[in-house]
């Protein structure tokens, strides 16, 4: 079972929908005893690094996601915040991250020299491929995914950068340490590569 | 880099999909649920959907569609039409839909754009705007789908919703709406030169061409169209379409 987690963080039905057309068993749910039985995670989420940790614990998920992730070796994609949650700390609020990956959450800092570059940075960009994953099987550097943020991970090991994009400058896109990976994009918004990402999270990862 | 966006655009009125011209003499074209899927599968950048007769005759809003139409979509949704409130905008953003387009809401209550854009932040707010040129050549703002005239200029409109945080503006020509002439160059400049907003130029596509001489000529971040997408030929035959990334590219490149 696929359990995307539900913890308040914006509109889940794209995500679930697009799951549910490749495989049978999609649940959305807050419950911990759901989370238990899941065999793949998907954290989601739109909005604040400390409201979404703040939710988190609110809902009591802490501690069944860190068994299930750290002990048991579930495979989980954090998508979009969902990503920037594993790593330890954002520049977005004073509170530490789920610590899995280690790096922070930085805002965009663009400077003088890319005046013309607006944060968001919302729309569609290409990814630069620099190691193999399993998530990123049949996909190749130049395809494009579709991004809506104002904060990117910094990863301290580059071993767990997967790929980058460039807005500015390069951030991590794709980042995957063991089998916990994250997107810095929507896949559930990005036409076939975005799907090709999902199915391999289902089949592969 | 960012790529420059292309966006069909399609009309609800009384739940059917249509197209007009100059904001009116809708015609009827078909399913939008199916129009869509047609896009997905042509794989669009963005889709916008807007309901155009909601606020004239005070319809609610159209989740129904909203939510199967964005079940078809596997890319980023603008929807809009009605919106008075944060809850209406929450169920939008519910259904599945990215961002809302605000229009008359956006000059009667420019409050609600800050509350909004503080809610569920910027990027998800659009606010539309709808220009008509006078007899006396100026542009000024209209409401209720075109139909009410506000003396409103548009430049200080934007500007002004842009500090009520707004993320884009959605900017339509009333008077090139549906009659493929090509955009309205000396009002999308004026408009996107005034803010740092991104702006989506509307009205008047006529042509692929069109795209590349608003986005490079008007300053527009992205081009919306809608007759050209769903008309094919003089006799105005109902075809979905849409040009290819490789036919899109070339023709973006080309100043």
């Amino acid at each position: 079972m696929i359990v995307i987690v539900d913890y308040g963080m914006g509109n889940l039905r794209s995500i679930l929908n697009k799951l549910q057309r490749m495989s049978e068993d999609v649940i959305v749910s807050s419950d911990i005893n759901a989370i238990e039985q899941a065999n793949k995670l998907v954290l989601p989420g739109v909005g604040s690094f400390e409201t979404g940790m703040a939710n988190l614990q609110e809902r009591c998920l802490l501690s069944v996601l860190k068994w299930k992730v750290l002990e048991e070796n579930t495979p989980i994609l954090g998508i979009c915040l969902g990503m920037q949650l594993l790593t330890l700390s954002s520049e977005e609020g004073d509170v530490e991250g789920l610590g899995w990956i280690d790096g922070e959450t930085k805002q965009f800092n663009l400077g003088e020299h890319h005046s013309s570059l607006r944060v968001p940075h919302m729309g569609w960009n290409s990814i630069d491929i620099h190691r193999e994953s399993p998530i990123l099987h049949g996909v190749h550097s130049d395809s494009e995914f579709y991004f809506v943020h104002s904060y990117h991970v910094c990863c301290r090991a580059d071993s767990s950068v997967i790929a980058t994009t460039n807005y500015g400058y390069e951030f991590a896109s794709v980042i995957q340490k063991e089998r916990i990976y994250g997107t810095q994009f929507h896949p559930e918004k990005s036409h076939g590569n975005g799907s090709s990402i999902l199915k391999n999270f289902i089949e592969r990862a | 880099m960012l790529k420059a966006r292309v966006i069909p655009s399609l009309l609800i009125k009384s739940g059917k999909l249509v197209k007009t011209t100059q904001f009116k003499d809708a015609i009827y074209i078909g399913d939008p649920v199916n129009a869509a899927r047609i896009f997905n599968q042509k794989q669009v950048p963005e889709l916008i959907l807007l309901d155009i007769n909601a606020t004239k005759d005070n319809h609610p809003i159209f989740i129904d569609i909203v939510s199967r139409v964005s079940d078809e979509c596997f890319m980023p949704l603008t929807s809009g039409g009605g919106i008075k409130t944060i809850e209406d905008i929450r169920q939008l953003l519910n259904s599945g839909a990215e961002k809302v387009s605000i229009n008359t809401q956006a000059v009667e209550n420019p409050s609600l754009i800050a509350e909004a854009s503080s809610t569920f932040g910027s990027q998800s707010i659009v606010v539309s705007i709808d220009v008509k040129k006078t007899r006396q050549g100026r542009y000024e703002v209209y409401t209720h789908d075109g139909t009410k005239k506000t003396g409103i200029d548009p430049v200080a409109l934007a500007i002004k919703m842009e500090e009520m945080g707004a993320g884009e503006i959605l900017l339509n020509s009333i008077d090139r709406d549906g009659t493929r002439q090509g955009y309205d160059i000396e009002l999308v400049k004026k408009v996107s030169d005034s803010v740092g907003i991104p702006l989506i130029a509307s009205g008047g596509a006529g042509s692929i061409e069109d795209f590349s001489t608003v986005i490079h000529k008007g300053h527009a971040s992205a081009a919306t169209a809608g007759s050209l997408f769903v008309f094919h030929g003089k006799r105005l035959a109902v075809l979905i379409s849409f040009p290819t990334k490789e036919e899109l590219e070339s023709s973006l490149s080309k100043v």
